[in-house]
């Protein structure tokens, strides 16, 4: 089946994609090139003395031993949050296609996170697990784990890696229930005639289905793992306990807005974009591949 | 976006009422919120109503460093406010943008404003003042580090509740009885930096910086691992491990747990009076900062926190004279011990402090003039303050090291000196982007 349009003329699909570039011109090609510029300088905040310096900004952030070392930080970040983050909402999001009555609550529930504020839900998850006045940590303590994610890492990191996910499931949720119910309801009913269990049904039919949501998933958790975590980190651990749960958009975000190292921050923000992009790229190429449209 | 409409909104506002033509408008950009906003509220009010040549509009734009950098943005756009309040960390920042501000000492010589820097508590003003003797900002909301502690767990310990510790070993003894009883967190601090390095080097008269601290050239390094201020961490890191201190987190982070009555011993700043006043169900009293008693020279004096006003550069001359006029009237000693009275934080002047001295607040309220009494004391060059830039950074460098001594992976060496070379960094940056 031939998919494609074929234009005519020579000038309507780029008259038609006008809108869109522009968009993108304005909103992505002339910030990310104010960085790339920023990036080569060093300025006071108030912007009265820039002064070029090369690569110094770049030089500076390899050879700070923190930094490279919350590239493992954020990898690791990165991969729980977009691991966790899609399988829960692919499990929330088969339980609730099959769920008859009732339906429009469970979904009302499940999509309600998604209008939460990072900053809001990093809060709403510090509660929950302050060693002061948490209940959840009250509640660990009876059942013998020491909640204390101020000098604890492990626990600093479980807490934005669970409030980071919590606030994306209901996105990736929302993208799942409309996978899951443009499956044609005739060829499930084929497969249980045949004799196909519910876990059969979902491994050989369902999910195959889902395989363009699911990449377009991991593409969009990833970006968000590197980009719109900030506000989370600043919320709830502000990186600590000492740099344990630094990823590299909190530092960009902290050295930008708080410290006013506008050069500094610029140099990470490249840094991340350039790892951003290969990994969209590496993503094109060899997990495309195993994607069926 | 936000700051378009909030303009907006204040032109809007600035047509509406009409007796303000023939008024300047002076805007000033600050950090209060909550009952400290109404305070600087009612400080525009009280000189608005004084007298009808200029009008001062406060706007309270978010905590000290959102305040900062919506000025910095501002001023970028050129739409900087006229009056900025900006926290004592900043003040270097603030220093070296020589072409964004105007020193306060200039603003009221050119007005013709008597104003003398001498009339202020000599540690807050040496803060801001600059080497040549001119003052750069006007000193506003001071604070500094006081101790508190719980005297109705002082009393179920078997210790004497009238008798707060004055010295750290005696900090460290009171700390075990408390816990021999039961008490989970004996003692604990807010703003690690500030109270247990920042305090602790001026207390001791110890340098935190070379350079006298920064005053003397922004060429300054940490100098914060020496022989005292490495007792000092060992000291806090046995606390940590025995439970005798109990790390709350950074910054404020810990004050809240001790008018709840968690935690029986903190060190805090002065400012915090206010809450533990108002929330704290029990006995408690205020004393000076602990100091090793074996050191020469302590305790010397501690050193202020809070926020100072500054005046920002390229408005008409009316401008000028109308914050000259507005920091005369704020330099009052009745304003100031009004303003000292009712927020907790330091009488900015000698005057303001015997006037309220003499009204009988201090007998009133027993401790609030312990913040007062550690800083009129004569100051020492190591003791003056610590203004150092990119001091934001450096603070949080310090909150993240010293989190692995508590964290039981670093020994109080290693912290410091892993602190020291990264901050040290910080410094080398700032000069190197303030050369000009």
């Amino acid at each position: 089946m031939e998919k494609r349009v074929l234009f005519r003329s020579s000038w309507l699909p780029w008259a038609l994609l006008t809108p869109q570039l522009a968009v993108i011109i304005v909103f992505f090609f002339w910030p990310a090139s104010q960085a790339l510029v920023q990036s080569l300088q060093v300025q006071d905040p108030f912007g009265t003395s820039v002064e070029w310096v090369g690569m110094q900004n770049f030089r500076q952030l390899f050879s700070d031993s923190a930094y490279l070392e919350s590239f493992k930080t954020t990898a690791w970040f990165s991969l729980l949050v977009a691991t966790l983050g899609i399988s829960i909402s692919l499990i929330l999001a088969v339980f609730a296609d099959r769920v008859v009555r009732g339906a429009m609550v469970y979904k009302t529930f499940l999509i309600l996170p998604y209008a939460v504020a990072p900053a809001v839900a990093g809060v709403l998850w510090l509660f929950m697990f302050s060693p002061t006045l948490g209940v959840v940590a009250y509640a660990l303590e009876h059942v013998g784990i020491h909640w204390n994610h101020l000098l604890n890492s492990t626990h600093a990191l479980t807490l934005i890696v669970m409030a980071a996910v919590w606030k994306q499931i209901s996105y990736n949720f929302l993208f799942f229930l409309a996978g899951l119910q443009s499956i044609p309801k005739s060829l499930i009913e084929a497969a249980s005639m045949d004799g196909a269990g519910p876990w059969r049904r979902f491994w050989s039919i369902q999910f195959p289905l889902l395989t363009p949501t699911t990449f377009f998933l991991l593409v969009i958790n990833m970006v968000y793992a590197f980009f719109d975590t900030f506000a989370i980190v600043d919320a709830t651990t502000q990186g600590g306990p000492g740099r344990d749960t630094a990823i590299l958009v909190y530092k960009v975000y902290y050295d930008g807005f708080k410290a006013l190292d506008l050069g500094g921050s610029a140099a990470q923000s490249v840094v991340l974009m350039v790892i951003v992009i290969a990994l969209t790229v590496v993503q094109f190429r060899y997990v495309e591949k195993k994607v069926n449209y | 976006m936000k700051y378009r409409s909030l303009a907006a909104c204040a032109a809007l506002a600035a047509m509406a009422s009409t007796t303000a033509q023939a008024q300047t408008e002076i805007q000033w950009w600050h950090a209060m919120s909550g009952p400290l906003g109404e305070w600087v509220n009612d400080l525009a009010k009280q000189y608005n109503a004084s007298q009808t040549e200029y009008k001062v509009v406060p706007t309270f734009k978010g905590t000290y460093d959102e305040n900062m950098t919506a000025a910095i943005a501002a001023f970028r756009a050129g739409n900087a406010p006229d009056i900025l309040q900006v926290y004592e960390v900043g003040t270097a920042t603030m220093m070296a943008a020589k072409t964004a501000i105007v020193p306060v000492g200039e603003v009221m010589k050119q007005a013709k404003v008597k104003f003398d820097p001498k009339a202020y508590i000599p540690a807050v003003a040496g803060y801001y003042t600059a080497p040549n003797g001119q003052m750069l900002s006007f000193p506003f909301n001071s604070s500094t580090t006081i101790f508190y502690y719980n005297k109705d767990k002082f009393k179920a310990a078997g210790l004497d509740p009238e008798k707060a510790p004055t010295t750290w070993p005696e900090v460290v003894a009171a700390a075990a009885k408390l816990k021999a009883n039961g008490e989970k967190c004996p003692f604990t601090t807010s703003w690690i930096s500030w109270t247990q390095l920042e305090s602790f080097s001026t207390w001791h008269n110890t340098l935190f910086a070379t350079k006298n601290n920064g005053f003397g050239g922004t060429d300054a390094r940490l100098a914060f691992n020496s022989p005292l201020h490495l007792r000092h961490f060992d000291n806090l890191s046995n606390m940590a491990k025995q439970g005798l201190f109990v790390y709350k987190g950074r910054a404020n982070a810990a004050d809240v747990s001790f008018p709840s009555g968690e935690c029986a011993m903190i060190t805090g700043s002065s400012g915090l009076y206010a809450r533990v006043s108002k929330e704290a169900k029990f006995a408690y009293g205020i004393s000076q900062l602990p100091y090793y008693p074996d050191v020469e020279g302590a305790p010397q004096n501690t050193i202020i926190g809070g926020a100072s006003l500054w005046v920002m550069s390229g408005k008409p001359p009316a401008h000028y004279k109308g914050v000259a006029d507005f920091f005369s009237f704020l330099s009052n000693a009745e304003v100031q011990s009004a303003s000292h009275k009712r927020t907790g934080y330091l009488p900015i002047t000698m005057a303001a402090f015997e006037l309220t001295e003499k009204s009988g607040f201090y007998k009133e309220k027993p401790g609030t003039d312990v913040a007062v009494t550690q800083m009129i004391r004569k100051t020492t060059d190591k003791s003056r303050g610590i203004r150092l830039g990119n001091f934001n950074q450096i603070r949080t460098i310090i909150d993240e090291e010293t989190e692995q001594i508590w964290a039981g992976k670093k020994s109080a060496k290693e912290a410091l000196d892993t602190a020291i070379q990264r901050g040290n960094e910080q410094l080398e940056r700032f000069q190197k982007a303030n050369k000009s």
